[in-house]
């Protein structure tokens, strides 16, 4: 077990491209350490290069206090999960998950045994002489994750996980992991560009735009309070209401109506400053009738969530989206009145939370 | 059942009534098929299968170019095959075949095209090209062409190469015939094995080598575990195709016509000089079938091979 830490660590590509622009990040031992953001933004990059798949152009990778940037993928003692689990087609799953204790030299019984073991924790009993061909997208994965518990290494590196597998199973696995994670505390990252994922599943996470780290944090701080306007619009699964705001005196004029400054942003605003206003559809309290301090407008869409609908208000020109309930959504065409929850409103000023 | 809670407004739209037509994918029928392909199988017949058939009876008779088994050829059932197998210049042939096949083919192309391959899998650029067309142009220029230029680099007193290595009159033709035509074929027949090879390692997935990188495989480790399993059945169509390449390569008669005194004769060049130099078309004949024999054997030891790998 080890704790993993990054100091300026920056990677351009041979054409000139910066991948990874001097991050500096620490994951403490035995943290589930989540990576996300759109494709592109570098993190897989990143998960690469603290494995070693990919040689860092400045800085360093540090693991359980050791300082590995130049050394070999296979002499860092991390183990990683592969997107396609890079199972080895004409191997038995025995052989597979006993692969990398095959290349340490450890004798064939130990390693039978071992493979049998980690199996057997996995629930892989009786598939340890199938192919890989011959299980499903999920038992595949749990190869793949036994194996990597077989190494025994410092760290764990995930490389979306989850992707591969159907919607059903993804949340299932989901679970699972994170369970599995809890239960073996061995330090793991792992990259996804899924936020519902990041969010569930880690115990902290950064995310990620453009080689940059735009905020590192738990789950709940990035999901109630994104340090800028990209993670308020990255991170949610109905995304984050981001309107243009004119401070006037303890309101805020937003699409024509008048709202208070939120709480976080009392006292620290100028009159006259122009600003963006976040709320989150889930944090807005919807009204058919008039209501204080809310944003109102005529229902252009409402969208079935399941439990609740998303609602979409055009208020002015601007659209405005809010959660209801189910059973009390609106008639499409009829007015609506949106309150945002003063506690959970936030304010951005150049794209940076105030 | 499927359980419609609200069903759809309109009626379901009419249903195919397109599908009188036959049931092959163009459409064409059996007899319209036929027609197309008529042509193509009578050219095939005429120039394969009647030429083929025509070997197979000749090597029955006596049939000469000259004299008058030329006129009248008897019918002399296995006597030709018999005396093949009796002949020690048939077995040296044999042997040297083999020799040229698995020195040139098996070790010297496989070998070279793979690590010529493998070396240049990551790379991009103008070295990748300039490897690549270099070893490309030794496939594509016509036989004759090749030949005269390996002539001139071996020249025992103007060659490029006793003059590179400041050993003029140095016979290479002479002394090391088999050694001159196993390294001119391997040269010449590089190119193919190196495409293949190339597109085959394509097809490892980039994942595979990095699982075997991060477990610390070494570069021979990831080539036995993670490279071979996946370029097999690569490996086996390649050595099918230049081994019976290889075997009936007739170009060595351009370097050594077969000499010194038979050093270099290989089958193929073997029965050209049976039939065409000597006029015995029939001895010939049945000395081309007995090659065609061997390579059926080898084509199914391949396929053996390639099928009990799935």
């Amino acid at each position: 077990m080890a704790a993993i830490e990054l100091r300026g660590l920056t990677k351009v590509y041979p054409g000139g491209v910066t991948a990874l622009d001097a991050l500096d990040l620490v994951v403490p031992d035995g943290e589930f350490f989540a990576l996300l953001g759109p494709s592109g933004c570098g993190k897989t990059t990143l998960l690469r290069t603290i494995a070693g798949l990919e040689a860092a152009t400045g800085g360093a990778v540090v693991i359980g206090g050791r300082d590995v940037t130049g050394v070999q993928p296979g002499e860092r003692d991390v183990a990683m999960v592969f997107q396609d689990y890079a199972l080895f087609p004409h191997m038995d799953v025995a052989d597979n998950i006993a692969y990398p204790l095959r290349i340490k030299k450890v004798p064939k019984g130990a390693r039978r045994g071992k493979a049998a073991e980690v199996g057997a924790r996995l629930g892989l009993d009786g598939l340890m002489d199938r192919r890989p061909g011959q299980l499903s997208g999920g038992q595949q994965q749990r190869v793949a994750l036994a194996r990597v518990m077989a190494t025994q290494a410092q760290a764990f590196l995930f490389d979306e996980p989850l992707s591969n597998l159907d919607a059903r199973l993804r949340l299932e696995a989901r679970t699972f992991l994170k369970k599995l994670q809890r239960e073996l505390g061995v330090t793991t990252v792992f990259v996804t560009h899924d936020q519902a994922e990041a969010l569930a599943m880690a115990d902290r996470m950064a995310v990620m735009e453009a080689g940059h780290i735009r905020q590192i944090g738990t789950p709940a701080e990035v999901f109630q309070r994104p340090a800028n306007t990209f993670v308020a619009a990255f991170i949610g699964s109905t995304p984050m209401n981001l309107l243009d705001a004119t401070v006037r005196g303890d309101t805020l004029e937003v699409a024509g109506c008048k709202v208070p400054v939120p709480a976080s942003a009392e006292g620290r605003l100028q009159d006259g400053e122009r600003l963006v206003y976040g709320v989150r559809p889930e944090y807005m309290a919807y009204s058919d009738g008039p209501a204080d301090a809310a944003l109102a407008g005529k229902v252009a869409i409402v969208e079935n969530l399941g439990a609740s609908y998303l609602v979409t208000l055009d208020v002015g020109d601007v659209a405005v989206q809010a959660v209801v309930p189910e059973g009390r959504e609106p008639a499409v065409g009829s007015d609506g009145h949106a309150v945002p929850r003063r506690d959970r409103a936030l304010v951005y000023r150049d794209g940076e939370l105030v | 059942m499927a359980q419609a809670t609200s069903p759809p407004d309109a009626a379901p739209g009419e249903d195919a009534r397109a599908r009188r037509h036959s049931t092959d994918a163009a459409g064409l029928g059996r007899v319209r098929a036929a027609l197309f392909t008529a042509p193509a199988l009578a050219l095939i017949a005429v120039f394969l299968v009647f030429p083929a058939l025509w070997v197979l009876y000749l090597g029955l008779t006596t049939y000469r170019l000259t004299g008058a088994d030329a006129a009248e050829p008897q019918f002399v059932g296995l006597d030709n095959f018999v005396e093949a197998l009796w002949d020690p210049a048939f077995w040296d042939s044999t042997w040297l075949t083999v020799e040229f096949v698995l020195g040139s083919a098996v070790v010297g192309q496989v070998g070279l095209g793979f690590t010529i391959a493998w070396l240049l899998r990551d790379r991009r650029g103008p070295l990748k090209r300039l490897v690549e067309g270099l070893v490309i142009l030794a496939w594509i220029l016509p036989s004759a062409v090749v030949s005269f230029l390996w002539v001139a680099l071996l020249d025992r007193d103007s060659g490029t190469l006793n003059a590179l290595l400041g050993i003029p009159g140095f016979p290479w033709l002479l002394d090391h015939p088999m050694l001159s035509i196993v390294v001119f074929n391997t040269w010449r027949g590089t190119a193919f094995s190196m495409m293949l090879y190339g597109a085959a390692l394509g097809n490892v997935p980039p994942s595979h080598l990095e699982s075997a990188r991060l477990a610390g495989a070494t570069g021979w480790q990831q080539l036995r575990d993670v490279v071979f399993p996946h370029i097999k059945g690569h490996v086996l169509t390649n050595l099918l195709l230049i081994s019976l390449w290889t075997f009936n390569d007739f170009t060595p008669f351009m370097l050594t016509a077969g000499g010194p005194d038979g050093r270099s004769e290989v089958l193929a060049v073997h029965v050209y000089k049976v039939a065409v130099q000597s006029g015995e078309l029939g001895y010939g004949a049945a000395l081309s079938t007995i090659i065609l024999l061997i390579n059926l054997v080898v084509a199914v030891f391949y396929l053996r091979l390639l099928r009990s790998k799935r």
